[in-house]
């Protein structure tokens, strides 16, 4: 709305008239009110703050969707890859023949979900154990060891880190409860 | 509305795709459409591929809610498939190889196979409409501002030995979907436009006049062959499919379910019996199994462990190996033996009495099937082929299978092995890639190649057709009559032609159902419409599902004899159409169109 292009003249009419509609047309009134309102809710904050608040707002939800996330992924690592049977059953008491064998069907179910809906690359690229000098200290690399002195670091890459490009999480469709990670099953004979 | 993209639909047997092409633009871009789909209940993820399964959900189970619709009771994709096991009796799979199957009504519910009583059965052509309409669906929640399949330009792939029949059906179903700007491709053309798409301009200086490309399409559950030739027209290139091979039922599927099978007896001998569902999961762990030693020259076995169905991974598994001398045994010599260009596939004699089922190829040789197919066509080595001994120079891999670079050797050294016993040069190999997609990304590219952009493959119908008559001869009790065949429909007709109008007239009964045994050869390339075949060896014609026509008795007696000449012609989607024209029309360009693809089984002759 140009409300700021209305000169005086035409907003000093529109009260006039306004004013009537306001005593003799109770719909008018309300809306009036309603827009009264709304432009008091709206005085202290101006512009840029409630675009502000909308760019929050999501970030606020976002810990019990990112939990529907952590669920949902825990459901395709245990339909694809047997991820929680393995790690629910006391191992303790398998040969390591047993563990190995289990071992290959989880790897492998858990790779084919983790390939399917996430990109995960190396956060550096250079063959772990060889020398490499950071120029700046940056959140990517973890340094450990001697921690003293200033940039630059020179080190051995112990580990080349992880990083997911990519995620996307399969869409879910109504009203499915998220903490249902695998439902029981029965055999009809 | 005017169509603002290409379209290509690969209806696999076991896997579908779709990929687009914009009509706009200078650039020809192909790209393929990630299709949503359910993998369990309630989550719906996007994957390049559409497992071409259907699951039907019990009455005890929540709605297979989509985001467009929150109250379906069946589901299309990865969730299907995945449901085969646990519930066979309420998924239909392969709905493809059922509409190219005539000994079955096509039309009538015949699938799931041995559904459950509470499930209604679908035909095969309503399986497959009901898996294009889930791509339509899957189009239009990814891109809604180009609105439905329905408004684009559809190029459907079909095997290339699909007949006038399997044609007619996937079109149906196509119309069924809306597609009414449809035409159809055969899969082998498709892949080697794939091929000319993704090497751009380079692909004229592999491809010379005089050059005859193979293509091998292994997919999951069928197997197709096509011979294309590179001619030189009007001093550029051209290219001419010559041949296609016979429809054979066998694919990766069946390779999987022989190691499953060969690691299912092994087991069994050390007394592990498996049930239907861990003999699905050895079915999987045997394909990934097979993958690894088919790319890892250095192993020798890899484990194929069952997991235990309850929620106890450890203890309960079964384990058992592929070992490497397995697959080569049963993989490489069962299903690609390095044999005699002369070889020719064993044909299993039918049982009398059978169980319906499909009709899979009954020798697994591939190579065997290979050189049969060239032997017809290439090699020269029918009567039949007359002039087209010419062996390929080059060869082009399609379908899943062909990904493993062992498979691929085998078929390349048994080939080559076979040209240098005739003198002529080893086959090059075009390097196709995305293997999986190819039929897809060619068939939107033809899209483009039917607006002009681009080299079009020509060919026309890869069968002459014909239509049996009885000799006009006195009946011998105990001898049926002698059957002719009346050429109808020659070799190689284009979209949107006629043939000629055979000489020959048929008498058919007004009112009556009249059907005509029906023929088709992939050999017979001089034949015209009119010629009569007196006699016929079974490699050269094809018996095809019967034809049949009726003709109304509008402004006719009932019973009065009616003369016709049987006409076909090729519509722009490219379907066979037959029509009989009357003799003496009594209104002018009086004609009935014959009904293709009726069910095998009920024939007189006329």
């Amino acid at each position: 709305m140009t409300v700021t292009s209305l000169s005086l003249p035409s907003r000093i009419w529109i009260s006039w008239v306004a004013t009537f509609r306001i005593w003799f047309d109770v719909k008018f009134a309300a809306r009036v009110a309603e827009l009264c309102e709304g432009a008091a809710g709206s005085l202290p904050a101006p512009s840029p703050v409630p675009s502000a608040a909308a760019a929050v707002q999501p970030a606020v939800a976002e810990p019990a969707s990112s939990a529907n996330g952590a669920l949902q992924l825990l459901s395709l690592l245990q339909r694809e890859g047997r991820f929680l049977d393995f790690v629910e059953q006391d191992v303790t008491a398998f040969t390591d023949a047993d563990i190995g064998a289990a071992a290959r069907l989880v790897h492998e179910g858990c790779r084919r979900a983790v390939h399917a809906h996430a990109r995960v690359v190396s956060v550096r690229s250079e063959t772990e154990g060889t020398q490499l000098t950071l120029e700046q200290a940056s959140a990517d690399v973890k340094l450990v060891g001697n921690l003293a002195g200033s940039a630059p670091f020179r080190g051995v890459l112990r580990h080349r880190g992880w990083r997911v490009e990519d995620l996307t999480l399969p869409t879910l469709i109504g009203t499915r409860d998220p903490k249902l990670v695998a439902a029981a099953e029965l055999e009809l004979p | 509305m005017s169509a603002k993209l290409v379209v290509g639909i690969d209806l696999g047997t076991t896997h579908s795709a779709i990929a687009l092409a914009p009509l706009e633009g200078a650039e020809a871009r192909v790209s393929v459409l990630q299709v949503g789909q359910l993998i369990s209940v309630g989550e719906l993820a996007e994957r390049p591929l559409l497992p071409s399964f259907l699951y039907f959900a019990h009455e005890s189970e929540a709605p297979l809610a989509l985001p467009w619709d929150a109250e379906r009771r069946f589901a299309a994709g990865e969730y299907a498939r995945s449901r085969g096991a646990e519930a066979p009796q309420r998924v239909i799979s392969s709905a493809k190889s059922w509409l190219s199957y005539g000994a079955v009504d096509r039309r009538a519910g015949t699938l799931p196979l041995n559904a459950a009583a509470d499930i209604e059965k679908i035909s095969p052509v309503e399986a497959s409409f009901r898996l294009l309409d889930h791509l339509n669906e899957a189009f239009r929640a990814a891109r809604p501002e180009d609105g439905d399949l329905a408004d684009q330009e559809v190029v459907l792939t079909v095997p290339a030995s699909f007949d006038a029949g399997a044609r007619d059906l996937t079109v149906e179903a196509a119309l069924a979907a809306g597609f009414d700007r449809l035409t159809l491709l055969e899969e082998p053309q498709a892949a080697l436009y794939a091929w000319i798409e993704q090497s751009g301009e380079a692909w004229r200086s592999q491809l010379r006049a005089g050059d005859r490309v193979l293509v091998i399409d292994i997919g999951g559950g069928t197997t197709d062959f096509s011979l294309i030739d590179a001619i030189e027209e009007d001093g550029s290139l051209a290219l001419q499919r010559i041949a296609v091979g016979d429809h054979i039922l066998l694919g990766g599927d069946n390779m999987d379910l022989a190691l499953a099978h060969v690691v299912g007896q092994e087991l069994a001998a050390q007394g592990k019996e498996l049930d239907r569902f861990q003999l699905s999961a050895l079915a999987h762990a045997c394909r990934s199994a097979k993958e690894k030693l088919l790319s890892d020259a250095a192993l020798d076995q890899v484990a194929v462990v069952l997991p235990s169905r309850g929620s106890q991974l450890l203890g309960g598994a079964i384990r058992g190996e592929l070992r490497r001398e397995q697959v080569e045994r049963y993989l490489l010599e069962g299903f690609f033996p390095a044999v005699a260009a002369t070889e020719m596939p064993k044909a299993r004699p039918r049982a009398g009495l059978t169980q319906v089922g499909l009709p899979y190829a009954s020798d697994a040789a591939i190579t065997k099937h290979l050189a049969a197919f060239l032997g017809r066509h290439a090699f020269g080595n029918a009567a039949a082929a007359g002039s087209h001994s010419h062996p390929p120079t080059a060869l082009l891999f399609n379908g899943g299978v062909l990904k493993s670079p062992v498979l691929r050797t085998r078929l390349l050294e048994t080939l080559n092995r076979w040209l240098e016993e005739r003198g002529a040069p080893p086959a090059r190999v075009l390097p196709g890639e995305d293997l999986d997609l190819a039929v897809a990304r060619g068939a939107a590219y033809y899209g483009l190649v039917r607006h002009g952009r681009g080299l079009r493959i020509r060919g026309g119908t890869a069968r002459a057709y014909y239509v049996g008559i009885e000799s006009p001869m006195p009946a011998l009790p105990g001898l049926e009559p002698p059957v002719m065949a009346l050429c109808v429909a020659p070799f190689g007709m284009e979209e949107g032609t006629h043939a000629a109008l055979p000489p020959q007239e048929l008498f058919v009964v007004v009112g009556e159902l009249v059907n005509f045994r029906f023929f088709g050869s992939t050999t017979r390339r001089a034949d015209q419409a009119g010629s009569v075949l007196e006699r016929w060896s079974p490699q050269e014609l094809q018996e095809l599902p019967p034809i049949e026509l009726i003709l109304p008795p509008a402004g006719r007696a009932p019973g009065e004899v009616v003369a016709v000449q049987l006409q076909a012609s090729i519509t722009a989607i490219g379907t066979l159409k037959l029509e009989a024209i009357a003799q003496a029309p009594l209104t002018p360009d009086e004609r009935w169109q014959i009904e293709l693809s009726v069910r095998h089984g009920a024939t007189s002759g006329v």
